[in-house]
């Protein structure tokens, strides 16, 4: 079969046949996806919320405010309530400090400011290193399988299990109210544990950490905005 | 030709990664796990046949001088479906894969099997060849990331073999890419050779 030939009209329509055909079907599909990407992102979100605060009753989407915080970013605040009253909120952070660019995480604060839970929302971390921070603030929850196999390794390969930390690690940020404890990492003179190999990760982490919690409990009273909370947190709430 | 060996030859005679080092980019990049390489790999293929069906289809009508724009057009318009398709439906690993999916674009695996194969043969060919390639693209992948994965983290599949701490981190990285890209190779090129 004979190809066209390359003259310059038969080379400008067959381009421009080409894209309008290419464009046509890419548009017809953007509507067809737009839908399902936004509610999967819609999704996410209510997930991350969920899994950071406790129960609640309410819809914190639709309760959703902005603060904007001393360095200038914005920070969506999620209030999560129960019969009519303020639980917790799950802050939407950010840091501009991280290894691979932001960090955005989903932090649930107590009205006090201890830090409930939280999760990672996005992130351009090294793989492997970086991305531990979505487990490694936590307490160790199934720890014990773990360490029974961890302790046949540890003979097989003749390496003595690494004293001190045990129990109680440094690493968890949960339960703890980083008005009370300095959320730095250890190398920086802090008290949390950074990921091993991934300070700068673990700096960032910490960092959006610090925002969400300086701003939201400097800002707000959980509920709408304004009063300025002075109680001290009492350890029996920091401890649940 | 012979539709079983066009579609085999993808495998191992002409594989994508191993044999014409086509594709590094993606290939590097993404096999930190196993994984992230099956998802890039089938996401790929897609792109590969549907690039192949639609190039032997309009072969004829494309000046010679403009044919690969016209390619490249045809290329990205199905990456960026599959694209928004990921996007929509598993945004779990479009966030894993997100910044190497539009890269699938400038893959040289799929311009490569465009104008190589695609413009000089018919659909049912280039349909078989596309699906080959990038399954064989897929199990290079899949086995580079494996390697890499186990190796790094002791982790296959996401499922736990060895506790992580005698992972050796420099597997996950880029580094440990090429070192386990480079001794794949060597391996492959020693059974060949047999």
């Amino acid at each position: 079969m004979g190809k066209s030939a390359s003259t310059l009209p038969a080379m400008v329509l067959t381009l421009l046949i080409i894209t309008a055909v290419a464009g046509t079907s890419l548009g017809f599909i953007y509507k067809l996806t737009q839908t399902p990407i936004a509610e999967a992102a819609v999704l996410k979100q209510q997930e991350a919320i969920r899994m950071v605060v406790p129960e609640f009753d309410n819809d914190p989407a639709s309760e959703m405010y902005e603060l904007t915080s001393e360095e200038g970013f914005t920070l969506k605040v999620f209030p999560a309530k129960k019969d009519g009253q303020c639980i917790a909120a799950a802050i939407e952070s950010v840091s501009n400090r991280g290894f691979g660019g932001e960090v955005k995480i989903m932090v649930g604060l107590q009205p006090n400011g201890t830090i409930i839970d939280y999760q990672i929302l996005e992130h351009k971390e090294t793989p492997g290193l970086g991305t531990k921070m979505v487990d490694w603030f936590k307490p160790v929850a199934a720890g014990a399988e773990e360490k029974s196999r961890n302790a046949f390794f540890d003979k097989l390969f003749g390496i003595k299990a690494a004293e001190g930390d045990g129990g109680e690690n440094g690493q968890s940020i949960l339960g703890k109210n980083p008005g009370q404890i300095n959320m730095t990492v250890k190398q920086d003179g802090g008290d949390v544990d950074a990921i091993t190999a991934a300070t700068i990760t673990s700096r960032a982490f910490l960092h959006a950490v610090a925002v969400a919690y300086t701003t939201f409990t400097h800002n707000t009273d959980c509920e709408s905005g304004a009063t300025k909370i002075e109680e001290a947190p009492t350890r029996e709430g920091a401890e649940q | 030709m012979n539709q079983w060996k066009n579609f085999s030859k993808g495998f191992f005679k002409e594989n994508a990664v191993f044999t014409l080092l086509l594709g590094m980019c993606p290939t590097l990049g993404v096999t930190s796990s196993a994984i992230n390489g099956l998802g890039m790999g089938l996401a790929t293929t897609f792109v590969l046949i549907m690039a192949n069906l639609v190039v032997s289809l309009v072969k004829d009508f494309i000046p010679d001088k403009v044919r690969i724009p016209a390619f490249i057009v045809i290329i990205a318009t199905f990456v960026t479906i599959v694209e928004m398709v990921m996007q929509a439906y598993v945004p779990a690993l479009f966030d894993a894969l997100g910044l190497f999916i539009p890269l699938i674009v400038v893959n040289c695996v799929v311009l490569g099997r465009a104008e190589a194969f695609a413009s000089k043969n018919n659909v049912g060919s280039s349909i078989i060849d596309g699906a080959g390639m990038g399954l064989g693209f897929t199990m290079a992948l899949v086995m580079l990331g494996s390697i890499r994965e186990l190796l790094g983290s002791g982790f296959l599949f996401g499922l736990p073999v060895y506790p992580e701490e005698y992972g050796m981190l420099v597997f996950v990285l880029a580094p440990g890419a090429f070192i386990a890209l480079g001794y794949l190779i060597a391996i492959i090129n020693r059974f060949k050779r047999a």
